[in-house]
């Protein structure tokens, strides 16, 4: 290793702090935005210095927005508790039935295997767009058409291939060997998939749930066509503050920050297990 | 009696034949080590026996009962991998107590018998460690404790001391004999160094092309190999071949004559000729000259050019070239070898007769008969 000269360190403390401004300023000034009201977001020039107020906030605890035009319901803690309910069950679903089917994948050859793992990975070519409008008359024959059973349902579109593939390969950086040894040991191929293959695979299936429940957090298109009010997320539900008398960047900007405090909080827990190298040393390279 | 059989045990790969036809017998408490170049089949053949892999044909006994198809966790044996493949999430004593959990021991007991194979592997002071907190050395150790700890009827070692440096692999080599007498378990040992097949070995089964060529005790092989191809895998320095020609009860074999100890059919043949049979003296012998046939003890004198010497710990090896090219290794203690010269020089080899091997052109032995 050489070692840096000072000059060099100030240089690359300077870069990164651009960087660093760079990316988080819009949230910063997001954040910032959440604790204004309309008039002082919408000023020219724009200024860092504002009395802050709650009123964004309250408004969207309380589900009532009062405008020159009338009082109007905004529905953002039952959209929030959509959110949670379709990504984590999307999620969860995807789970139980992505890491059996990636270790299958990754363990067993069988025919058509690939083919197969290929065709669900495929599911993500297609634009969303293209395939909601027969989706959506399929549902409403189906009566699947605003339900979260629906809605999870399609979901999988998004979550099963992420998990699937990303836990498929770390399925695949397992040595046979530390399976095979179980078996030896004497316990069946379920016991060694759950207590030898899943957790080894810990910090790939974390990283693929994370990444999945962000996705699913994140979808706009599938629940603004297969969704009515009462089963919208966020993403869909913040369209409700364009409103007859305005545009409601205060009320948006709380909602965002709002909205993105467990995506944030999630990724925050599964940080300690996206930590690699559990597997080192335990067999010969 | 016997308590492993493989009988025609075949194994393929897509269009690769790695056993054909395979057959093996062992007796209860017996090591018998499995030996062969690399590639040979060898770590295929353990995983056959030890369930990992379905054999495509043959049979496989344990005990007399047949364990072809059944599953790993369903014959009761032990095995250490090449690789040590402990498992990374869990501490040595957890890795050691697996085989007992999954028989059912209770927790003391099962305390009780980790702790009793950590000490005789010496492993004790480290058995809460993360198998990535040990030494490759401890490792190996681990990985053996947990194919011995449950007292299996049949051990299987994959080459365990492949992955472990030298100081380590000679203390293991005398250690071993000793655990796994403690155990009195039935075992077969992989491995492709001749030496450690040779120490370990009641029996060394010689695995080659899908089949067994050889399985005697480890001084029968080396002294009266069934082929060259046997005769060639041990020993270092490899054994020398020179081709020789069978006439009149005696072979010939560069310009040299030999009698033979008996008949062998008249004909080309190939001669194997171990290093240390070869001795070296400072005779004032011209290079090119005709060859002298000095005849006593059963030794016969060869003019050769003595091309180099490479000590070898305490042995050193000589590469000599006779007159018309031929290179051949001898071997001699190293206070020998400080009489050399160093660099070319003309000197005389003295092969010992009585230790030349006879082997027909594909390599099998021919065994001279009784006159």
């Amino acid at each position: 290793m050489q070692r840096q000269t000072s000059l060099g360190r100030v240089v690359r403390v300077g870069l990164l702090t651009m960087v660093g401004l760079f990316f988080l300023f819009p949230i910063f000034w997001v954040f910032l935005m959440s604790f204004q009201t309309n008039q002082e977001i919408l000023r020219i020039p724009p200024s860092l210095f504002f009395e802050p107020t709650l009123h964004n906030y309250q408004v969207l605890f309380s589900g009532r927005l009062e405008t020159q035009t009338g009082t109007l319901e905004v529905r953002f803690m039952q959209n929030l508790m959509n959110s949670v309910i379709l990504a984590t069950s999307s999620v969860a679903l995807s789970l139980v039935l992505g890491i059996p089917a990636a270790y299958a994948f990754a363990r067993f050859k069988f025919r058509l295997g690939e083919d197969i793992a290929f065709t669900l990975l495929s599911f993500r070519f297609a634009p969303p767009l293209l395939v909601l409008l027969p989706l959506a008359i399929y549902f409403q024959q189906l009566g699947l058409i605003n339900t979260y059973t629906g809605l999870i349902w399609v979901y999988q579109l998004i979550t099963l291939p992420l998990i699937l593939w990303i836990v498929r390969g770390y399925f695949e950086d397992i040595s046979e060997d530390i399976e095979h040894a179980y078996r030896i040991d004497g316990n069946g191929w379920f016991k060694t998939f759950w207590k030898i293959a899943i957790p080894l695979a810990k910090p790939g299936i974390a990283a693929a749930t994370l990444l999945s429940f962000i996705f699913a957090w994140n979808n706009f298109v599938f629940a603004l066509i297969l969704a009515s009010a009462d089963k919208q997320p966020v993403t869909v539900g913040a369209l409700a503050f364009v409103t007859a008398s305005g545009i409601q960047y205060g009320q948006i900007a709380a909602s965002i920050v709002l909205s993105v405090t467990p995506t944030l909080a999630l990724a925050l827990y599964a940080q300690r297990y996206l930590v690699e190298g559990l597997s080192l040393g335990a067999v010969k390279g | 009696m016997t308590y492993l059989s493989l009988t025609a045990v075949s194994k393929r790969f897509k269009d690769d034949v790695v056993l054909d036809k395979a057959s093996l017998a062992i007796d209860r408490g017996e090591t018998v080590v499995v030996f062969g170049p690399s590639g040979c089949g060898k770590t295929v053949l353990l995983r056959l026996i030890a369930g990992i892999n379905e054999p495509d044909e043959g049979r496989i006994h344990i005990a007399g009962n047949e364990v072809t198809f059944l599953e790993p966790e369903q014959r009761n044996i032990g095995m250490a991998f090449q690789n040590f493949a402990l498992y990374p999430h869990m501490t040595a004593f957890d890795n050691i107590a697996s085989p007992l959990k999954a028989r059912g021991m209770k927790g003391t007991e099962i305390a009780r018998r980790v702790e009793e194979v950590g000490e005789l592997l010496k492993i004790g002071h480290v058995l809460h460690h993360l198998p990535k907190a040990l030494s490759n050395g401890q490792k190996q150790r681990t990985s053996l404790g947990r194919a011995l700890a449950a007292n299996p009827r049949l051990l299987l070692l994959d080459d365990p001391l492949r992955n472990v440096d030298a100081k380590l692999r000679y203390e293991m080599r005398i250690e071993l004999p000793r655990v796994l007498k403690a155990f009195q378990t039935t075992v077969i040992y992989v491995t492709q160094d001749y030496k450690e097949a040779m120490a370990l070995g009641d029996r060394v089964a010689v695995l080659m092309g899908g089949g067994f060529k050889q399985i005697d005790h480890p001084s029968e092989i080396y002294k009266d190999p069934d082929s060259l191809d046997v005769a060639r895998l041990f020993g270092d320095p490899t054994v020398n071949v020179v081709d020789g020609r069978i006439a009149d009860g005696a072979v010939e074999l560069l310009g040299l004559r030999f009698p033979l100890p008996g008949h062998l059919d008249p004909g080309p043949c190939r001669v194997a000729l171990r290093p240390e049979s070869i001795e070296v003296t400072l005779d004032e012998t011209a290079a090119g000259s005709m060859p002298v046939d000095v005849g006593d003890e059963g030794r016969h004198g060869l003019a050769v050019e003595l091309d180099a010497v490479t000590p070898l710990n305490v042995r050193a090896v000589m590469l000599l070239k006779t007159a018309d090219g031929k290179e051949l290794l001898a071997t001699c203690s190293e206070d020998e070898a400080t009489r050399l010269p160093r660099g070319h020089k003309n000197v005389t080899a003295h092969i010992r007769a009585a230790d030349l091997l006879f082997f027909d052109q594909a390599g099998a032995r021919l065994r001279p008969r009784p006159n």
